[in-house]
């Protein structure tokens, strides 16, 4: 009894300590700089196309994409990422600039314990479940397409 | 023109779609990045993916279910050429690109950059 008006109590002052994030400013910014991070996607994307006619649509995407990285790799190194994140939430997480910037800016933080412990180990700490949900969910759906095929 | 529109649009919406379970869920970046990824494995998986990409382009291929998607992509295709070691190969082949470059320029500008204090 006693430990579950301490876990109430306990909980209420957690509730009381997250940061509240106003929610219509915040949905409206997360449209504004997810819109334009896939809008300037796009234009890189067409700008590919026009200086190399002969790559095809498809290396045309990749070459965008690790642009996009790039940009947001310096973006988190220069601290400028993760102030655009503060305004603009789930617009910086869900492009691929936000898989960048979660590999980049654990990296840089814990820079200071070492390169292989600091950087390489804490890498992965965001990314690493995007990886091997990435994985093992495309070869889920390899492995169905194999047995169908085998029909 | 009303393409870069629709790109706009659409990209938008499925980037404050994320910020909505943010806010209802509390839900770390790392749960978000991986059901948005996830959603993509299963477009792609039940061929509605390409469709909407048609229309959406950089709109639906940004947001990190356009790389979910592409992983479900290489799967399928490396099987249909390689058999069931495409299961494991394709996947991962199709995102090199991606992970490569994000690792590669988190560990130059790591060793470039000082960490930024989060205040």
């Amino acid at each position: 009894m006693e430990n579950k008006q301490r876990n109430l109590a306990y909980n209420n002052y957690v509730k009381e300590k997250i940061p509240k994030t106003k929610a219509w400013p915040s949905l409206f910014y997360s449209f504004l700089v997810g819109g334009a991070i896939c809008l300037l996607g796009q234009g890189i994307n067409d700008l590919l196309l026009l200086a190399m006619p002969n790559i095809s649509q498809q290396s045309a995407w990749g070459y965008t994409l690790i642009i996009l990285i790039f940009v947001a790799s310096l973006l988190t190194g220069l601290g400028v990422y993760d102030q655009i994140g503060k305004v603009a939430g789930g617009g910086s997480i869900v492009p691929i600039t936000g898989f960048s910037n979660s590999i980049a800016s654990p990296s840089i933080e814990f820079k200071s314990e070492g390169i292989v412990y600091g950087i390489c180990v804490k890498m992965f700490s965001i990314a690493g479940p995007v990886i091997v949900f990435g994985t093992v969910a495309s070869a889920g759906v390899g492995l169905i397409y194999w047995i169908i095929s085998l029909f | 023109m009303l393409d870069y529109l629709w790109v706009f649009l659409i990209g938008g919406l499925i980037c404050m779609i994320g910020e909505v379970l943010i806010i209802t869920t509390n839900i770390t970046s790392a749960r978000i990045l991986v059901t948005f990824e996830l959603l993509g494995v299963f477009l792609q998986a039940v061929g509605l993916f390409d469709p909407i990409s048609a229309f959406a382009k950089a709109g639906i291929n940004v947001p990190i279910v356009g790389f979910g998607a592409s992983l479900a992509k290489g799967a399928i295709g490396a099987v249909k050429t390689y058999g069931l070691l495409g299961v494991f190969t394709g996947g991962l082949a199709a995102t090199a690109g991606g992970i490569a470059a994000a690792v590669v320029f988190a560990f130059v500008f790591a060793l470039i950059f000082k960490s930024h204090t989060k205040k």
